[in-house]
C-alpha cells in the first residue's frame, strides 16, 4: 500500500516480515519468561495452555527467535556501523530526549541510539541463547555449575532485554510516523528529513 | 497429594506465609552409616511403599545397584572402599533428599506449590503442580531431584510423608534390620546420635560425629560418620553444603530488582511521554517539503 507516491520505501517486505517474526516471538518469550522469572507473572503461563505448556513451548520460541534475529542481524549489520556522527549524537542524547532535536547532529538510516539497540540487542540475544541452551533440562544435561551460571544469565539478561526492547518499541511511539515503517515500510519525506538528514539526502539526491 | 493433616511452612513460589499458628515438633531421619550393612532392605521398602519399580539394570562390577538415584529409585546405597590408619574401610551411606531446613530446591522452583515444606521439616514434591523445568535440580546442594523421562515431573524420596502424617516412620526406617535408620523428632535423634559418636569414640574413631550441615540450615535427614571430618570419604558427600550463590542471587535479589526495574522502564516511558509530548515532524520541515512538491 503507498500512501502518497513519493514516501521513501525503509523497508521492504521481507525486512518487514522478519521483524514482525522477531516481534512475535520477542513478545511470547517474555511472557513465558516472565511467568518463570517470578512468581508474580506466574498466572501468564495460562496464555500457553498452561504453565507445562510453556515450559515445553518457551525454548522453541527462544530457537525461533535466535534463529530470526541472526537473520536480521546479517540483514542490517553493515546500515549499523557506529561512526563520530553517531557517538556524537549519543553524547547529546538527552537533548534528543527532552524533545529538542534541532541540533542533533545529522544522522543516516539509524542514529546512535539505534545502532547502540541493535548491538546491545544483538549482545543480549547471544547470551540469551547460550544460557537458555545451558538451562534446556529436556534435552541438555549440562554440567551443574554452568547451569546454575545459565540460570542467572538468562535471568539478569532477559530482564536487561525486556528493558531495551521497551525502549525501542517507545521510541517508535514516540516518534510520530515510525510504526508505519514496521507496517509497510514506507515513510514520509518529512519525517526522514527531520529524523534522518543524511539518509534523506542519500534516498532522494537533494 | 496436599496433606492436610501436615501443616505447610513454605511453599515454592509463594509470597505470601503459609499456615503459621501451630508448632509442630521438628522430625528428623539419623541414618547411622557405622551400623549399616549394606543390605538394601531400606531401598527394598522404599521401592514398595511408594510403589515404583525402577528398571531392572545391570551389574557394573560394584555393589551400588542402581548406579544412581532416579525418579524411580528414590534412594541407593553408595559403596566406596577407603584405606584409613592404614585398614581397608567399607564405608555405605545410605543416600536421598537430605530435606534441607533452608531447601534449594523450593527456593529455585518457580511452580506455586509445587514443592512444599511441612512444619515438621519435611520436603515434599507434589507433581500435579510440577511443570517439568529442572530448576529444583538446579537448586539442591546434594545433587538429588531426578526428572522423569516418561513424565518430565521431579521426583525424589517424601521422607514417606503419607506415613509420617499418621504417625509411621518411613518405609526405610521400619525395614532396616540393624537400627541403622532411626526416626522420631529431630532433638530426640540428635541425643542418639550423641550416644552413637560417643560408642564410636571409645572404639577409636577420633573424628566421629553427626552430620548436620548448618550452611543449609540443618537437615531433616541427618548421619552418624565414623569420619565427620571427611564427609567426603562417603561417596562426594559435601563437607559443607549450602545453596549455590548462583542459585541466591538468581531466586534471589535478583527477582525483585529487576521487576522493579522493569515497572521503572514502563512507567518512566509512559511519563515522559505525558511530559515531553510526542516527537512529532516539524510544521518547518513539512512546509518545506510541500513547497518543494509546489514547484
Amino acid at each position: 500500500m503507498i500512501r502518497d507516491p513519493k514516501d521513501l520505501k525503509r523497508y521492504n517486505a521481507s525486512e518487514r516480515a522478519n521483524h514482525w517474526v522477531v516481534g512475535i516471538s520477542f513478545i511470547l518469550l517474555t511472557l513465558s519468561g516472565l511467568a518463570f522469572f517470578h512468581p508474580a507473572f506466574f498466572p501468564l503461563t495460562q496464555l500457553f495452555g498452561g504453565p507445562v505448556w510453556a515450559r515445553i513451548l518457551h525454548p522453541f520460541i527462544g530457537v525461533l527467535m535466535a534463529v530470526s534475529f541472526l537473520v536480521l542481524f546479517f540483514r542490517f549489520k553493515h546500515l549499523n556501523k557506529m561512526t563520530p556522527a553517531d557517538k556524537e549524537w549519543l553524547s547529546r542524547a538527552k537533548e534528543m530526549m527532552n524533545g529538542d532535536d534541532h541540533n542533533m547532529p545529522e544522522q543516516g538510516k539509524y542514529n546512535g541510539g539505534q545502532k547502540a539497540m541493535f548491538w546491545g540487542s544483538a549482545l543480549c540475544m547471544l547470551l540469551m541463547t547460550v544460557s537458555g541452551i545451558l538451562i534446556w533440562r529436556a534435552y541438555f544435561g549440562f554440567d551443574i555449575t554452568l547451569v546454575r551460571l545459565g540460570a542467572v544469565v538468562h535471568a539478569a539478561i532477559g530482564a536487561v532485554m525486556i528493558a531495551l526492547i521497551m525502549v525501542h518499541v517507545y521510541a517508535a511511539i514516540w516518534v510520530k510516523g515510525t510504526i508505519r515503517a514496521m507496517w509497510y515500510g514506507t515513510v514520509t519525506r518529512a519525517w526522514a528529513k527531520q529524523h534522518h538528514r543524511a539518509w534523506y539526502r542519500q534516498v532522494t539526491g537533494k | 497429594m496436599a496433606l492436610q493433616s501436615l501443616d505447610i511452612k513454605q511453599r515454592s513460589a509463594t509470597t505470601t506465609p503459609s499456615t503459621q499458628v501451630r508448632q509442630t515438633v521438628e522430625i528428623a531421619k539419623l541414618i547411622d552409616v557405622s551400623a549399616c550393612i549394606g543390605c538394601k532392605a531400606c531401598q527394598v521398602a522404599c521401592s514398595e511403599w511408594n510403589d515404583i519399580r525402577d528398571e531392572v539394570g545391570n551389574c557394573h562390577g560394584v555393589y551400588d545397584n542402581p548406579m544412581d538415584l532416579s525418579a524411580k529409585s528414590w534412594t541407593v546405597m553408595r559403596f566406596t572402599e577407603v584405606e584409613q590408619n592404614n585398614k581397608l574401610e567399607w564405608l555405605i551411606r545410605k543416600d536421598g533428599c537430605m530435606h534441607c531446613a533452608d531447601p534449594g530446591c523450593l527456593k529455585a522452583c518457580p511452580s506455586p506449590g509445587a514443592i512444599i515444606q511441612y512444619s515438621n521439616g519435611i520436603v515434599d514434591f507434589h507433581q500435579e503442580n510440577c511443570i517439568g523445568c529442572g530448576y529444583c535440580v538446579t537448586g539442591c546442594p546434594f545433587n538429588v531431584p531426578r526428572i522423569s523421562k516418561e513424565d518430565s515431573k521431579a521426583y525424589k524420596c517424601s521422607l514417606c510423608s503419607d506415613r509420617v502424617a499418621v504417625n509411621q516412620a518411613p518405609a526405610c526406617a521400619k525395614a532396616c534390620p540393624t537400627g541403622a535408620i532411626q526416626f522420631g523428632a529431630k532433638e530426640d535423634m540428635k541425643d542418639y546420635a550423641a550416644k552413637r559418636v560417643a560408642d564410636l569414640k571409645e572404639r577409636g574413631y577420633d573424628q566421629a560425629g553427626l552430620y548436620d550441615p548448618q550452611g543449609v540450615g540443618g537437615t531433616h535427614v541427618m548421619y552418624v560418620l565414623h569420619h565427620a571430618d571427611k564427609p567426603d570419604l562417603y561417596a562426594g558427600l559435601p563437607a559443607n553444603p549450602s545453596v549455590s550463590p548462583l542459585v541466591s542471587l538468581w531466586k534471589g535479589a535478583a527477582k525483585p530488582l529487576a521487576t522493579l526495574a522493569l515497572a521503572g522502564v514502563a512507567l518512566g516511558s509512559l511519563f515522559h511521554y505525558v511530559t515531553k509530548g510526542p516527537n512529532e515532524v516539524s510544521k518547518e520541515i513539512e512546509d518545506e517539503i510541500e513547497k518543494e512538491d509546489a514547484k
